[in-house]
């Protein structure tokens, strides 16, 4: 038969309609699906940390509990879980909670209570079962007050003593105390700059005088003239210094008399006193009288303290910005570091390299520097940038500093190089991918007017793929900003005394320890005396971390894209 | 004989051609060149020379090499990796093909325009004065004078002479070309070399782009690459006709649209293969 008849008779086995696989119904489904999964788990954890983080500056009412053995504990509710109850403590127990408990299979209710207190109970946290409490109320009265050491204090005003006065028992009203309140906090704030920055300022003065002798010593000898020249003239500064130093020293003892002469004097539930300096309390409030107004200005100024201040109790209080400071310090020298780098080294890769062999091992080899685990280049860069390099630059420019090193330990400029390192494959990938993307019509058309190779690419080849090199810049910029096991090799810490840019010469100090928001989460989370405190900083700390990255990211992607539009609108 | 299966005789033969001299002399000659992409030859012996000021179009079917030809006058062939050459293309009686020309300053003097508009992602004004840019000069009223006098030469002046800091893209495709053409000459070149300037185009921008060439006619010396013979017909002094890498025929317009002398001009101009 001839083959064009066997064609035109469509055979009668054959099925008519397509089969389910055919159709790719079921291959859009499962491809649909894991989007769908890939979405719900990428918004459920931010929900979480949205969440979480929203809340936990939410101020919350004081529950004072009666407990079944008649003792009282009063305190914020945290959270409420359900939990098997162990035999030892169904023994003790009334027979109808017994019979509850049995009920429920074993089960019993119980709520976590921060008491605060720690330095009277030595915890903060409590869990409470719901069988052993007798009596719960929020009685007017209950304050709490966040404090600069051992955590918040939970319980009553008992007084106010203002200028070694005790403020009379009618005079105790709330405008009364937050006046007081907020008098002894400035005093304080003015102690603190005293302490930290101004004498800070005169210390490093006498430092780089003491630095400069030893330089001169270490140049032209001592005993020679330059030196007793400029003993000299240290001798001269350090007199001036010290007399500034114990001017500023004895404006701060003044403050700290009249500072200590302002008290307050707390009770607890079960009637310990506490007395301190009314510029211990950062904040309090009387949990229990709130109008929305009240909670609102709570909530707003623990947020504004969180974004503008140093942290206290061990990062697990106070603020963050030593840590947003340098996360966004480090990110962006990052990247004024990896995008210039990357982008020639795509360059000379895409456009003069002789494509061949060697060409396209470098390119794999770029390719599998991406995968190469993130504490191998912190290893590398202490190695590499802080002990080789830096330890060079001592020996070289700070050989007056040491044994201290300068630049031969960790700090922002080597944290920078290194997560520049990390991040530099994805952005030469990125780079060449956009430069192969140019037409090679605009190649072609700048070449015909007799530009050169080099005009070409600095006038039409990167300017039409820079689009594309920011989308490699920002993801390089998201993964560095995240990044932090190298960090924590190579200049993170947990606590930076200074920040990398103040107003002391040379203002930017590369060399400096920097706190990070990611180093900060796993610090508070996992290294802190007591991570029930920490956990709500843990999810705030997240959530600006997050919002931190997406708002480079954000501001990055609003340049591309008002670059985008300048290469879009052809009437093709 | 078929035109599609030429004798051997036919296809090897000598290709020498006599164009007519118009009176102002040859500035573009090409003398046995030979050109190969790797092992693939795509020139055979190309001996021609185009006359000073006037249109010469080279036609052929796909393939010919007719754009290759046209590259090599201006060595954008030399993007390519593996290109290798063979006799030479002469400039004003210059080889262009020893080791110290200077492809750049040979650039300068050649404008191009290409099978599709290719206008760069930048302002009119940007893409007309770009010869200029990458000579280095940044006299406002110089690049000013010459972006006019340019987009007036390529009859797009008065389109865009409101809006030339819009960006070129948002020119349509007739416009377009015309701004390229307008860069091309912005260089003030002596060659204009137009590779199918009209392929991309619809017959009205196409009948603009024509009209351009004839007004462009004496003061530049147009090499136009067209596989539309009505367009070759209509707008070149001269026309050269290539089939397989070789140049076949070469002369007059006229002459070669009615009366060929080669039995594949024939066939090709009347449409029986290409």
């Amino acid at each position: 038969m001839p083959a064009a008849a066997v064609l035109s008779v469509p055979s009668a086995s054959r099925p008519r309609a397509a089969d389910l696989g055919a159709q790719g119904e079921p291959y859009l489904w499962m491809l649909g699906g894991a989007l769908a999964l890939g979405i719900a788990m990428i918004a459920g954890l931010l929900v979480l940390v949205l969440w979480n983080g929203l809340v936990t500056f939410v101020p919350r009412e004081i529950a004072l509990l009666t407990l079944a053995d008649g003792s009282r504990i009063a305190g914020e509710t945290v959270r409420a879980e359900t939990f098997r109850v162990p035999a030892e403590r169904l023994e003790g127990l009334a027979p109808e909670a017994k019979a509850k408990i049995a009920a429920e299979h074993g089960l019993a209710r119980r709520t976590l209570y921060r008491t605060g207190n720690y330095d009277v109970y030595n915890d903060d946290f409590r869990w409470i079962a719901d069988f052993e409490v007798a009596g719960v109320a929020y009685p007017d009265g209950m304050i709490f007050a966040e404090r600069l050491e051992w955590g918040p204090f939970v319980g009553r005003l008992q007084s106010v003593t203002v200028d070694g006065e005790v403020l009379a028992a009618s005079d105790i009203r709330a405008a009364n105390v937050r006046a007081a309140h907020d008098l002894a906090r400035a005093r304080w704030q003015r102690i603190r700059k005293i302490e930290r920055v101004e004498i800070g300022a005169v210390n490093h003065i006498l430092e780089r005088e003491r630095l400069a002798l030893r330089r001169v010593a270490l140049t032209s000898g001592e005993d020679s003239a330059a030196w007793r020249a400029a003993a000299a003239r240290f001798e001269s500064r350090q007199t001036d210094a010290q007399a500034r130093h114990k001017m500023l020293a004895l404006e701060a003892t003044r403050l700290k008399e009249r500072d200590a002469r302002d008290r307050i004097v707390l009770v607890e539930i079960g009637g310990a006193a506490k007395d301190m300096a009314l510029s211990q309390v950062v904040r309090m409030y009387r949990a229990n009288e709130f109008t929305w107004a009240d909670r609102a200005a709570i909530y707003l100024s623990r947020w504004w303290e969180f974004l503008s201040d140093e942290p206290r109790e061990a990062n697990t209080e106070g603020g963050v910005l030593p840590a947003i400071f340098g996360t966004f310090a480090m990110t962006i020298l990052m990247v004024i570091v990896v995008a210039p780098f990357g982008i020639v080294t795509a360059l000379y890769l895409r456009e003069y390299a002789r494509q061949g062999r060697v060409v396209a091992l470098v390119r794999i080899s770029v390719n599998n520097l991406a995968g190469v685990p993130s504490i191998v280049y912190g290893v590398f860069g202490l190695g590499f940038f802080a002990y080789l390099l830096g330890g060079n630059i001592d020996q070289l420019f700070y050989a007056e500093r040491l044994p201290n090193p300068t630049f031969g330990t960790g700090g922002l400029l080597w944290a920078a190089l290194t997560l520049a390192l990390l991040t530099v494959p994805v952005v030469i990938v990125a780079t060449e991918e956009a430069i192969a993307a140019v037409p090679r019509s605009m190649r072609e058309g700048s070449l015909a007017c007799g530009a050169s190779k080099w005009q070409t690419i600095r006038r039409i080849v990167l300017p039409r793929a820079m689009p594309g090199i920011l989308t490699g810049i920002i993801l390089a910029m998201a993964r560095g900003a995240g990044e932090v096991a190298p960090l924590m090799l190579i200049g993170v810490v947990k606590l930076a005394p200074e920040l990398p840019i103040d107003g002391l010469f040379p203002f930017v100090h590369l060399e400096r320890s920097f706190m990070h928001l990611g180093f900060h989460v796993f610090d508070v989370g996992f290294q802190s005396r007591n991570s029930e405190a920490g956990k709500p900083m843990v999810f705030v700390t997240t959530l600006l971390l997050i919002a931190l990255i997406a708002a480079m990211n954000v501001t990055a992607i609003a340049l591309r894209n008002r670059l985008k539009r300048r290469f879009a609108g052809g009437h093709f | 004989m078929n035109a599609l299966s030429p004798a051997p005789e036919a296809l090897f033969g000598p290709t020498v051609t006599h164009p007519r001299d118009g009176g102002q002399g040859h500035n573009l000659e090409s003398d046995r060149f030979n050109l190969w992409y790797g092992a693939t030859q795509a020139l055979f012996d190309v001996t021609f020379a185009v006359e000073r000021g006037l249109v010469t179009a080279l036609i052929g079917p796909s393939g010919c090499g007719k754009s290759t030809l046209l590259r090599a006058i201006n060595r954008m062939n030399d993007l390519i990796d593996g290109l290798k050459i063979a006799g030479e293309i002469r400039v004003d009686g210059r080889n262009i093909y020893t080791p110290d020309t200077d492809v750049i300053a040979l650039r300068k003097r050649m404008g191009m325009v290409f099978q599709k508009p290719n206008p760069f992602p930048m302002s009119i004004f940007e893409n007309v004065v770009y010869p200029l840019r990458v000579d280095g000069l940044s006299d406002r009223r110089l690049l000013a004078e010459t972006a006019e006098r340019a987009l007036v030469d390529s009859a797009l002046w008065d389109e865009v002479k409101d809006r030339l800091q819009d960006n070129a893209l948002g020119l349509s495709g007739g416009q377009q070309q015309r701004l390229c053409i307008a860069r091309a000459i912005a260089g003030e070149p002596d060659v204009l070399l137009m590779d199918e300037p009209c392929s991309a185009l619809d017959p009205i921008a196409t009948a603009r782009i024509e009209e351009l060439i004839d007004e462009l006619r004496g003061q530049y010396t147009i090499v136009l690459v067209t596989h539309n013979m009505q367009q070759a017909a209509r707008v070149s002094d001269n026309t050269a006709f290539m089939y397989l890498g070789r140049l076949i025929e070469y002369g007059e317009t006229e002459a070669i649209f009615t009366a060929p002398r080669d039995t594949r001009t024939q066939g090709y101009i009347t449409g029986r293969f290409g």
